[in-house]
């Protein structure tokens, strides 16, 4: 297929396996060629718990990035193998100069970092309109933790093509992580929109990480996976007509077949023939797979239409508390030991909870919050754990009930055991569809 | 005369959400079960699978290059895993409440596993 860009991806999400890019790097160095290391580390609340560390006097940005990049970044810059990630989260310029602290432990050459900027809707006070477009996607009276607009590959491309090694950013697209490069290395314009289609896809199967190598995918004896242990990031490379072949470093696990392809390329899609990024409307209709070799798949008939005149934000805000309590009963009457438990705790409970309970070892995650499950769980079970969910907006109520609960030791049914409680702060999100002359997307260097 | 099997025999599937909206895609294993799966998973089958769960609104996309069929299903996350109570906030298992689904099949069909994984 000629020559390629080679993009490999070293993280699918925040919690992602720390030393994952090290065998997608040694494969992308063994290729030779043009080639990019992206990271995805923001899920939708992400942003809101690194504002929260940054009033708290922590960094705003994924604390694991200096874990994940240690490994790869002199071999990275000493090979050409520009990164791309969104880990800068709530503080893209702390984390490059993080980053610039960690070449220089290293012993590396000094790399050219670029920030992009921008997507931080809070910042440098309100913009007309902007507050009044963002209050009227949250409840009255809510104040945002954060708030951030999804921006697309222009700004991550724009700084490749400046001759950054490598470009920090907050919140864009995740699939922008991946088209970014693929526009500064192949001078593709943004009006051609199959090429950008074809660039989005790569990145939309791309950015989960080992989610297209055989992850959240195995079913022994109907999918099963080799050396899931071992499991292999992915590797997509793409040529410049938009064509695209993806698959995993060698000697490592996973599988890349018709079958992972196939469920990533659907995996969060809506509307199949209408995908909403920032940079093309994606219409996955056309598109084909194809196993060409082994852990290679060709995937072909990406179609874009013209970008969306809006930006779609996500916006945090807190969302009072959750409280979790468990204790388990086992042996002979083991379910009917924990409804009495569950039936005696609840009448205690203080005003302003809503809760749910969940009789783990019988029923625990295809009922819903309604609780209709608990009235059809099947008896029998001889090994339960009980699991009460609290919410509340005020911590001290939760904590209360938490303490109700607690009392189950000795006030409860016979032979309870192993009692666990619980509370964290809640964020609840909401989207705001942003005009884009309210936004300001940007890049900047590194000043350290 | 037919017989059932139960849809995780002939096809596979994943789930994603978005806020309070789930999709759940599902893809026949073998080419050949494609037309049984869009005759058999119907959105309506769909929506009594989940019907504890109170949809508001089911769309059933088909995407017949990939054999696979895409669901997409408000209002069943109970507010989506910011808020919800349910341990799988995100609604992850719920591809296999949908594979669940009982699928009448012809007497002579068989289940080759060569063919799925092939």
């Amino acid at each position: 297929m000629g020559e390629v860009l080679r993009i490999g991806c070293g993280a699918g999400f925040a919690g992602d396996r720390l030393d994952a890019a090290v065998p997608v790097v040694r494969e992308l160095v063994e290729a030779g060629g043009p080639a990019c290391l992206i990271f995805e580390m923001l899920a939708e609340r992400t942003l809101a718990l690194a504002q929260l560390g940054r009033r708290n006097g922590g960094t705003g940005f994924d604390a694991h990035l200096l874990a994940r990049l240690e490994p790869v970044l002199a071999d990275c810059l000493s090979n050409d193998i520009r990164i791309v990630g969104n880990f800068g989260a709530a503080d893209p310029a702390g984390a490059a100069a993080a980053i610039a602290a960690l070449a220089r432990k290293l012993g590396t050459r000094t790399p050219r970092i670029a920030v992009v900027s921008g997507d931080d809707l809070l910042e440098g006070g309100s913009r007309s309109g902007l507050r009044e477009c963002l209050a009227a996607a949250l409840p009255d009276g809510v104040e945002p933790m954060a708030a951030n607009a999804y921006l697309g590959a222009a700004e991550i491309a724009a700084a490749l093509k400046s001759g950054a090694d490598i470009v920090v950013t907050g919140r864009v697209a995740d699939p922008a992580l991946a088209l970014g490069p693929l526009v500064a290395h192949y001078d593709w314009c943004f009006d051609d929109c199959d090429r950008i289609a074809a660039g989005t896809l790569a990145g939309h199967l791309l950015e989960c990480g080992a989610q297209v190598t055989g992850g959240y995918f195995a079913d022994p004896g109907f999918k099963d996976v080799p050396d899931l242990s071992q499991i292999g990031f992915p590797v997509a490379e793409i040529s410049a007509d938009g064509s695209l072949v993806m698959t995993k470093p060698a000697g490592t696990g996973g599988a890349v077949n018709a079958q992972t392809v196939k469920e990533q390329i659907l995996y969060e899609i809506h509307d199949p023939a209408a995908y909403l990024t920032p940079d093309v409307v994606l219409d996955l209709t056309q598109v084909e797979v194809e196993e060409v070799g082994p852990d290679r798949v060709a995937v072909r008939g990406a179609r874009g239409r013209e970008r969306p005149e809006t930006l779609k934000a996500t916006i945090c805000y807190l969302g009072g508390h959750l409280g979790e309590a468990e204790i388990s009963y086992a042996g002979p009457n083991a379910l009917a030991r924990a409804r009495l438990a569950l039936g005696m705790v609840v009448p205690r409970l203080p005003e302003g909870l809503t809760w749910r309970g969940d009789f783990i070892g019988a029923t625990s995650i295809f009922g819903d919050d309604g609780n209709q499950h608990l009235a059809t769980t099947p008896s029998g079970a001889r090994d339960v754990r009980l699991r009460l969910a609290l919410q509340g907006a005020d911590e001290d109520v939760v904590e209360v009930g938490l303490h109700e609960f607690g009392a189950l030791y000795t006030c409860g049914p016979a032979g309870g055991a192993g009692l666990r409680t619980s509370r964290r702060p809640r964020f609840h999100t909401a989207s705001a569809f942003v005009p884009r002359d309210l936004v300001a997307p940007r890049w900047n260097w590194s000043e350290t | 005369m037919s017989r059932e099997v139960e849809l995780h025999q002939i096809a596979h599937a994943r789930a994603g959400d978005k806020g309070d909206r789930l999709n759940v895609a599902v893809i026949a294993y073998c080419a050949a079960d494609w037309e049984i799966i869009c005759a058999e998973v119907t959105k309506e089958r769909v929506g009594a699978l989940l019907a504890e769960r109170r949809p508001t609104a089911i769309q059933r996309y088909e995407l017949p290059n990939l054999h696979g069929l895409n669901f997409v299903i408000d209002g069943v996350l109970d507010g989506g895993v910011n808020q919800s109570l349910n341990l799988d906030g995100h609604g992850k298992s719920l591809s296999f409440r949908i594979l669940e689904m009982r699928i009448p099949v012809p007497a002579d069909w068989t289940y080759t596993k060569e063919e799925k994984t092939g």
